[in-house]
C-alpha cells in the first residue's frame, strides 16, 4: 500500500499470492488498525466520527458493487433496492423475532444475495446497457413491492423502527460506539473482498469480465459465477442496508432509491473499477467532498458575499464544484483515484533517483 | 503536496476555532433546508423566509436578550447528508433542529430522542409523531397528513352539503407520505357513508392522464382530494382541466398549494377555482411581514423576490417563528441563556395563542399533542391570487386520536 518493496524477491507462488505482499505490509496494516481503533476515536470530536461512520457504510456498499461491476464486468443499477431488501429483512427479524444484530446482519445480507441472484439472471443473456435496464427494472419492482406489501414494510408508512443493537447487553448508541461497530464491519467487508480477489472465484470473475466466451472455454461455469457475482455483490449491498438501519434506528426504503444506486456507481467509477482500494477512495471521496466544500465556503464565503446570498449560493456552488471536481479527476486519471494513487506511489518508489 | 496539506490542515483548524468561539454567546437553531435536490422548488422560497424572521428577531434585540443564529445546511433531500447535517448541528450546540423531508425525519427521529434535541417537522414527516408521549422530541407543529385528510373530508362535506352516497377520489403520489392518510380516509368513508376510490400516481409523478380521466369520466367523482409533491400538483391541475373536471371540486393537501404550482400549471387563469390547503397564512398582509419589509427598507435593500411566492415564504417564517417562540419560553425559565434541548422541548410545549397576527394558526402545543391541534385554512385560486375561503379549522379529531392510540400500541 504505502511502502517500498525494494530488495524483496518472491520465489514461490504462495508468496506471490499472499495477502501481505511484503513483510512491512503487516506493520502498515497494524498501524492503520491502531489508528482507526485507538487514535482516531479518542482524539477527534464525535461529529467527525459520524462522518467516518457514513464513509464506512458507503465503503461496504461500494466494495460490494465493485465486485460486480469492476471485477466481473456486469452492471447493476439495482443496488439501492438490494440495500432496502437487507434493511427490511433485518428490521423484520429484529422487531418480530428479537433477533440480535449478529444474526440480523448476515440474514439481511443473505436475503439480498438471494434477491440479487434472481435479478442477475438476465445477465446470462444480456450485457452492458441491456443489463443496466434489466437491473433498473429490478430496482423498481423491489421498490414497488416494499411500498405495497404491508407484511414486508410494516404498514402504509413503509418504515420499521428497530431498537439499537446490543453487544453483550450493552446497547451500541452514540457516534463513538457506532463508529466501532461500523468500522469493524467495514473492515471485515474490505478484508473479505481482498481475499475474494485472490481466490479461485475472484480470478474466475476477472476472466468473465475480460472475455466471457474465453472464460467458458477454459472451463469456467459462466452461469454459476455470474450469479455468484450478483449474489456476493448483493450480499454486500444488503449488509450496507442493515448498517444504515441500525445506524439510523429505522428501515425506510425511500433512502435506497435509484439515486442511491447511481451514487454508488459514481463512487466506484471515481475510485477505480476493479480495485478494493479504489472503492474505499471513491466512497470516502463522494461522501466527504460535499462536506468539505461546504466547510470551505462557510469559512470564506462570508468574505465575498452578503450572508443572505451565501445561504443561497452554498448549496448550488457545492453541486457545481462537486461536478467539476469529479470531471477534473476523471480527466486527470480515467482509471480513477486508485490509479492516481498508484501513479503517486510509483513516482515515490524510485524517488529521488527517477532514472 | 505537503504545502497544500498544511494549508488544508490550517484551514480546518481555523474553522474549528471560529465555530468554537461563537457558540457561547448565541442560541443556535439547526436548520435543514434544501435549495437543491428533489424539493428545491419549495426550499428556494421557504428558507429565506426563516432567515428573514430570525434577522428581524435579532434586529429587535434577540429573544430575551439573546441572539439567535440559524445555521442552514442543505442535504439535497438525501438521507446520509441529513445525518451529517444533524451531527454538525449537534456539534454547534443547536438546542433545536428544524428538519426537512419525510425520509429524513424518519431517519433522525431516534437520534433526536437519544440526544434530547427537539426536531421540527412542519407539515410532513410521520403523522404519529403528533403523539408527544410516543415521540417526545418530534414536533410536527403543523397539521400532519392525517389531520389534513380529516380537514379535506370536512371541507368536501361542506362544499357538497353532506357526503352520504357521494363519490370521493383520492389522487396521491405513490410513496409512504402519499399513502399515509389512506387509513383515515377509509375510516371517514365508512363513517360519513361516502364512496372512496384511491388513485395512485407512481413516481416521478408526472404521468397521471389515465388516473385523471378515470376520475372524471368513469368514476365520476363528486370531489377530488389530491396529495402530490414536486412537479406533480401542477400536472394534476393541467390534466383535470384538460378532461373538463371542475377545479372547484378539487382540494389539494399542503404540498400542492403554492403559487409555484399554479404558475407551472399555466397560471391562475388555468387554475381558477382550485382549492389549496394551507398551514400558514398566504399573502403579504400580515404585520410580521410588514416588519420584515420595514427592516429591508431601513437597510436600503430591495425586498427579497422570494416574498412574492408567499405560500412558501410565509411557511418559512412559521418554521422559524414557532421554534423561536419555544426558545423564548425556555429562556424565560432559564434567563442565563444556558438552555438545552430539554428546556426547549418544555418551552415548545408551552406555546399557546401565538398567532403572529394570523400567519400562524392558533396552536396549542402540549406534552401530549405536538401537532398543536392540526389546524388548516383553505384558500382558493380566484382572480389571479389566492383568496381565503375558510378560517383555521380542524376536523374529525376523534378519528385521528383513535389512530394515534392504535399507532402507539404497535
Amino acid at each position: 500500500m504505502i511502502h517500498r518493496e525494494c530488495g524483496v524477491f518472491k520465489t514461490t507462488y504462495e508468496a506471490d499470492m499472499a495477502l501481505y505482499p511484503l513483510p512491512i505490509a503487516r506493520w502498515t496494516v497494524a498501524a492503520i488498525l491502531a489508528g482507526l481503533f485507538v487514535v482516531l476515536p479518542w482524539t477527534v470530536h464525535e461529529y467527525y466520527l459520524s462522518i467516518v461512520n457514513l464513509c464506512a457504510v458507503a465503503v461496504v456498499g461500494a466494495v460490494g458493487l465493485n465486485i460486480l461491476v469492476g471485477s466481473t464486468g456486469q452492471i447493476s443499477i439495482g443496488h439501492g433496492a438490494f440495500m432496502s431488501v437487507g434493511a427490511y429483512t433485518a428490521a423484520n427479524l429484529a422487531v418480530r423475532l428479537d433477533a440480535p444484530f449478529w444474526l440480523a446482519l448476515p440474514a439481511g445480507g443473505l436475503m439480498a444475495a438471494a434477491v440479487g441472484a434472481v435479478v442477475g439472471v438476465p445477465s446470462l443473456r444480456i450485457k452492458g446497457l441491456y443489463l443496466a435496464i434489466a437491473t433498473l427494472a429490478g430496482q423498481l419492482i423491489i421498490e414497488w413491492t416494499i411500498n405495497h406489501v404491508p407484511w414486508i414494510s410494516g404498514g402504509v408508512q413503509a418504515s420499521i423502527e428497530v431498537p439499537r443493537p446490543t453487544l453483550l447487553g450493552v446497547p451500541i448508541e452514540g457516534p463513538r460506539a457506532m463508529y466501532y461497530f461500523l468500522v469493524t464491519v467495514a473492515g471485515l467487508a474490505v478484508v473479505g473482498a481482498l481475499n475474494l480477489q485472490r481466490s479461485r472465484v475472484g480470478r474466475a470473475f476477472v476472466a468473465i469480465r475480460d472475455h466471457d466466451i474465453a472464460a467458458q472455454l477454459i472451463g469456467i461455469d459462466i452461469f454459476r459465477y455470474k450469479l455468484l457475482a450478483f449474489a456476493i455483490s448483493s450480499f454486500y449491498a444488503g449488509v450496507t442496508g442493515v448498517l444504515y438501519t441500525y445506524y439510523l434506528g429505522i428501515a425506510n426504503y425511500e433512502q435506497f432509491q435509484i439515486t442511491t444506486s447511481i451514487d454508488y456507481l459514481a463512487m466506484i467509477i471515481i475510485g477505480g473499477l476493479g480495485s478494493v482500494l479504489g472503492s474505499i477512495f471513491g466512497a470516502v471521496f463522494v461522501t466527504l467532498l460535499p462536506i468539505v466544500i461546504r466547510w470551505a465556503m462557510e469559512a470564506f464565503g462570508g468574505l465575498l458575499m452578503a450572508p443572505a446570498v451565501v445561504h443561497n449560493v452554498i448549496p448550488n456552488l457545492r453541486l457545481i464544484l462537486f461536478g467539476v471536481l469529479i470531471i477534473l479527476f476523471l480527466v486527470a486519471e480515467p482509471e480513477g483515484l486508485a490509479r492516481l494513487w498508484r501513479n503517486v506511489r510509483n513516482y515515490f518508489r524510485v524517488w529521488p533517483f527517477s532514472y | 503536496m505537503t504545502r497544500y496539506l498544511a494549508l488544508l490542515l490550517g484551514l480546518s483548524l481555523a474553522l474549528a476555532a471560529v465555530g468554537g468561539a461563537e457558540a457561547a454567546h448565541e442560541i443556535v437553531i439547526g436548520f435543514q433546508c434544501d435549495r437543491t435536490g428533489a424539493t428545491q422548488v419549495v426550499g428556494v422560497h421557504l428558507c429565506p423566509g426563516a432567515h428573514d424572521y430570525v434577522r428581524l428577531v435579532n434586529a429587535k434585540g434577540g429573544v430575551e436578550g439573546h441572539r439567535i443564529r440559524l445555521l442552514e445546511i442543505d442535504h439535497e433531500y438525501k438521507v446520509p447528508p441529513a445525518v451529517e447535517a444533524y451531527e454538525r448541528h449537534k456539534k454547534e450546540g443547536a438546542v433545536l433542529i428544524v428538519l426537512y423531508g419525510t425520509p429524513q425525519t424518519y431517519a433522525l427521529a431516534q437520534k433526536l430522542a437519544e440526544d434530547r434535541i427537539p426536531g421540527i417537522s412542519a407539515g410532513f414527516g410521520r403523522a404519529d409523531a403528533a403523539d408527544g408521549r410516543r415521540y417526545p422530541y418530534l414536533f410536527p407543529i403543523a397539521a400532519t397528513y392525517w389531520s389534513q385528510a380529516g380537514a379535506a373530508v370536512k371541507f368536501a362535506r361542506d362544499q357538497l352539503g353532506g357526503l352520504k352516497g357521494k363519490k370521493i377520489a383520492y389522487l396521491f403520489y405513490d410513496n409512504p407520505a402519499g399513502r399515509e392518510p389512506i387509513p383515515i380516509l377509509e375510516d371517514l368513508a365508512e363513517r360519513e357513508g361516502f364512496q372512496l376510490k384511491i388513485f395512485a400516481v407512481p413516481p416521478p409523478g408526472v404521468e397521471m392522464g389515465a388516473q385523471v380521466l378515470d376520475i372524471a369520466q368513469r368514476y365520476r367523482a363528486d370531489f377530488v382530494i389530491t396529495h402530490l409533491f414536486g412537479r406533480s400538483p401542477s400536472v394534476s391541475i393541467k390534466e383535470l382541466k384538460r378532461v373538463g373536471y371542475p377545479l372547484r371540486r378539487v382540494v389539494s393537501f399542503v404540498w400542492g398549494a403554492a403559487e409555484a404550482d399554479i404558475e407551472a400549471a399555466g397560471g391562475f387563469g388555468v387554475a381558477e377555482g382550485y382549492y389549496a390547503m394551507q398551514y400558514a397564512g398566504v399573502g403579504g398582509d400580515y404585520p410580521v411581514l410588514e416588519e420584515i419589509r420595514e427592516l429591508y427598507r431601513k437597510e436600503g435593500r430591495p425586498l427579497p423576490r422570494e416574498m412574492a411566492s408567499s405560500v412558501y415564504y410565509n411557511r418559512g417564517v412559521l418554521w422559524a417563528a414557532v421554534p423561536v417562540e419555544g426558545i423564548r419560553h425556555a429562556l424565560r425559565a432559564r434567563p442565563d441563556g444556558r438552555i438545552t434541548g430539554s428546556d426547549v422541548k418544555a418551552g415548545l410545549e408551552k406555546i399557546k395563542g401565538f398567532t403572529l397576527g394570523g400567519l400562524v394558526p392558533p396552536l396549542e402545543i402540549t406534552p401530549e399533542d405536538h401537532e398543536g391541534g392540526g389546524w388548516v385554512q383553505i384558500w382558493q385560486a380566484r382572480g389571479g391570487r389566492f383568496v381565503r375561503v375558510t378560517d383555521w379549522f380542524k376536523a374529525y379529531e376523534d378519528v385521528i386520536a383513535r389512530h394515534l392510540r392504535e399507532a402507539a400500541k404497535k
